[in-house]
């Protein structure tokens, strides 16, 4: 397998991770604080398998610069409100799912396995995110606003999701995003110009911000175990 | 968020009962059972989940207890105690 494609993989993976456990303590019930710590946890292990089919996994974590990361823009894109995290976990999520299930039936034996491993957890994930974009859509008139806001913020960042090969999964994904709009009452995103960048290192400004914060142990006390 | 209480039952293994761990606030039965997985089942404690809303759940009246409990202290023949259970026999 492509070494690129690996590092993308684990990139998005380790960089969505750390999004979500930044909600670790904020979320607004123990149930939700719980359950996005879950499914970040899901994505730091299958990050430390991705990355490590790359190279050395803790290397690659945590001494590499911004531009040496592959992962896609919306995954580093901040968490927002709780509507703008769902948004984006829902979009990812369920793009993630149709992969892992590409890969799970693919010819690499060693990618296949962690991905028939990840696609059950990811599975999950999509559902989760699903079921909150019904809850908040077709919730209270506050909770609908937010929801279509973070939809609308996200979107931009989506069709990167589908660039080269991957261009393949966009059908049935956005069949998929548009099932669980229309049960949530709500109309899919205005067209917009998408964004890209991520998968060549050309990142927006805030993975510098969660690099310096993930990686500040390891730069400041290069090597330590604990 | 204003959500209702739901109490959760977990079923530890096959073969075994379902057992209340405690409870969770979710929207609706659905959520409820997604919120019950995350909170009580990280660990594999279980192979399968109930929930019931806490409000749907009719309970013994506490001033009564004499009345309901108190009778069955002096019966002690309506104990299995006086049987050997062998050695190989769980989960009683």
């Amino acid at each position: 397998m492509d070494r690129d494609f690996l590092l993308q993989l684990g990139d998005d993976a380790l960089i969505l991770g750390h999004r979500l456990s930044e909600w670790c303590g904020h979320a607004p019930t123990l149930e939700v604080d719980l359950a996005l710590a879950n499914l970040g946890l899901d994505l730091l292990g299958q990050a430390q398998f991705f990355l490590g089919l790359a190279g050395d996994a803790d290397q690659l974590a945590y001494k590499r610069d911004a531009h040496e990361f592959k992962n896609c823009l919306l995954v580093e894109q901040p968490n927002g409100d709780f509507a703008r995290t769902i948004a984006r976990q829902f979009f990812f999520s369920t793009w993630h799912e149709l992969l892992l299930r590409r890969l799970r039936d693919g010819d690499d034996a060693a990618v296949a396995a962690v991905a028939g491993k990840a696609v059950k957890e990811v599975a999950y994930h999509a559902r989760f995110a699903a079921e909150w974009v019904v809850r908040l859509g077709d919730g209270t008139d506050e909770s609908r606003r937010r929801m279509v806001e973070g939809l609308d913020w996200c979107w931009r960042f989506v069709d990167e999701l589908f660039a080269g090969e991957e261009a393949a999964l966009r059908p049935v994904w956005d069949e998929r995003v548009a099932e669980v709009l229309a049960e949530a009452g709500l109309a899919l995103p205005a067209k917009v110009r998408g964004i890209t960048g991520g998968r060549t290192g050309k990142h927006t400004e805030h993975l510098g911000h969660i690099l310096s914060e993930m990686q500040f142990l390891q730069r400041a006390y290069p090597d330590a175990v604990w | 968020m204003e959500m209702p209480l739901w109490e959760v039952f977990v079923r530890s293994k096959h073969g075994l009962s379902h057992r209340h761990v405690g409870s969770v606030h979710a929207a609706d039965p659905r959520m409820a059972v997604e919120a019950a997985r995350d909170v009580y089942t990280r660990r594999m404690e279980g192979v399968s989940l109930w929930v019931v809303r806490s409000d749907e759940i009719t309970a013994s009246d506490p001033g009564e207890s004499s009345s309901l409990f108190e009778p069955a202290e002096d019966k002690v023949y309506r104990h299995p105690t006086f049987y050997v259970v062998p050695d190989n026999i769980k989960h009683i």
